[in-house]
């Protein structure tokens, strides 16, 4: 099987890993580059555990192939947190937003995707933003509020 | 094309645990040699919380900073012997045992720092900020810290402790049947609207109401997330989940995201919650469990929701249109219930 080089930034950091013909973005991030903080929830887009984000808009890692990511911006919830914790993951911890936290990094993203490009979303355009993602636990309601609170400003940034 | 409106209700009374040969739950806590503590369980926190309300009991039992407590779960080759994570018992038993070894174990710090400065046992208590000291002389104090590396370093004591909880297996009196496989119960009723189109079958939860009597709810914020969490869990069983739809058939049952069906974050209904607190006799600083219980009433209350806005007595679930359909169908058409 044929191996290729791939090339991109992870998190704002150069990164360099082969991939086989046909593997997946996120078996390549979970085993070849090693972040773990993509989730495999079913691997054919239904669950959004895989959300991580390419040049900016949220890509389900585990129907996208890995040379896709050839000289791409991918970001991951592994890379959210800098000195201190993003806003979202305050809001998340505040609101409770987690359980079981599987869905969590997926759920991040997706959000993080929703307000870089639209900073003041209502209700539904969050609902909408997550609704790709599914949560076992929670209820969403308190994930929805947890989003909310980033966008109109309850949280520190 | 009509929307029927209804209301349903559905109380529940929950066993705490279970009694199939007994329900035992073992910890065991013992400090290093920083005068921070270790708690060990086998029992896994499945995001419930378990680890948090743990310890937190063992901290206030211990009379320590919850930040010098550190709770391991989940190894169930070197653990304490546990049965597990579920039938929500991990507050109560879990919760008891934390607090008899964590009980012993301060026992054996107190002696420790009893020894240090020279006073009796009996005489000192702790401040819960990482200091013992002698009662009514807060001056005559020793950290925590300085106690354990005593114990570890001069005295030769382990600052340690056992817990168990034990709920006995319940003998069934042959002649009347008559057990007592439960100490504790957890109560809750809950009010669900829908509203039921007579066209296409569809059901719509609009509102869910309800309260959970949880013993003394230890965290709060974690009993709340629980119960939003499961009771919507527990609307998706009644109105959508299911991996059998057409049993005892197995044809057609679903096996992926794609067709096992459950209601996103566009389906939600606004919940209101209210946690009555009665502390259990015999819960852990008066805690249950909330758990499963969480989830239960919602099915039948829906159920009944829909009897009370169409008149269709659905018997199996999930409350599917299909199944509405079928009813009305039979009924000649929506009866919608008289209203008191
Ligand atoms: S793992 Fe990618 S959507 Fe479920
Ligand atoms: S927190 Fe468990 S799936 Fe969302």
């Amino acid at each position: 099987m044929a191996l290729k080089p791939v090339t991109f930034t992870l998190n704002g950091n150069a990164k360099a890993a082969f991939t086989e013909d046909g593997q997946n973005l996120l078996d390549f991030l979970r085993r070849s580059v090693g972040d773990l903080s993509p989730k495999y929830g079913c691997g054919q887009g239904g669950c959004g555990a895989c959300t991580v984000l390419m040049d900016g808009a949220p890509v389900l890692a585990c129907l996208t192939l890995a040379e896709a990511a050839q000289g791409a911006r991918i970001e991951t919830a592994a890379g959210l947190a800098g000195a201190a914790l993003h806003p979202l993951q305050e809001a998340f911890m505040e609101r409770f937003a987690a359980q079981c936290g599987y869905c969590t990094p997926g759920m991040l993203m997706a959000a993080r995707a929703l307000l870089d490009r639209n900073p003041r979303p209502s209700r539904d355009e969050v609902i909408e933003a997550i609704s790709g993602n599914i949560c076992r636990c929670t209820g969403y309601e308190p994930i929805i509020a947890a989003i909310l609170d980033v966008a109109e400003g309850r949280v520190r940034a | 094309m009509t929307v029927h409106r209804g209301r349903g209700f559905a109380c529940i009374n929950y066993p705490i645990g279970m009694n199939l040969g007994g329900d035992p739950s073992q910890a065991l806590v013992h400090s290093n040699p920083d005068g921070k503590f270790t708690v060990a369980l086998s029992a896994i926190d499945l995001g419930q919380g378990m680890k948090s309300v743990t310890r937190q009991i063992a901290a206030e039992t211990l009379g320590v900073p919850i930040e010098d407590v550190y709770v391991d779960t989940a190894d169930s080759d070197t653990g304490p012997h546990d049965m597990g994570s579920f039938a929500s018992r991990g507050t109560h038993r879990m919760g008891n045992a934390v607090i008899m070894a964590a009980q012993e174990a301060r026992a054996v710090m107190l002696e420790a720092a009893a020894e240090e400065l020279e006073v009796d046992a009996a005489d000192l208590m702790t401040d819960g900020r990482g200091n013992i000291h002698v009662k009514g002389a807060p001056s005559r104090s020793i950290t925590t810290m300085a106690a354990a590396q005593a114990a570890q370093f001069r005295q030769g004591r382990t600052i340690a402790g056992r817990g168990i909880f034990l709920v006995p297996l319940s003998e069934v009196d042959p002649e009347t049947g008559e057990m007592t496989p439960v100490t504790t119960f957890a109560h809750a009723a809950m009010l669900v609207s829908v509203e039921v189109d007579d066209e296409t079958g569809e059901v719509t939860v609009t509102d869910m109401q309800s309260a959970y009597e949880v013993g003394r709810a230890l965290n709060p914020r974690l009993v709340e997330q629980q119960l939003r969490g499961g009771a919507w869990m527990g609307m998706s069983h009644a109105a959508w989940e299911t991996t059998e739809p057409h049993y005892p058939s197995r044809d057609h049952g679903p096996v992926d995201f794609g067709t096992y069906l459950m209601p996103g974050p566009g389906d939600l209904a606004p919940h209101h919650i209210s946690i009555l607190e009665r502390p259990a006799a015999d819960g852990p600083f008066g805690g249950k469990g909330p758990g499963e219980m969480c989830a239960n009433p919602v099915l039948p209350a829906v159920v009944n929701a829909v009897y009370d806005a169409v008149g269709v007595r659905i018997d199996s679930l999930p409350v599917t249109p299909e199944k509405v359909l079928r009813g009305l169908q039979a009924n000649g058409g929506a009866r919608p219930r008289h209203r008191l």
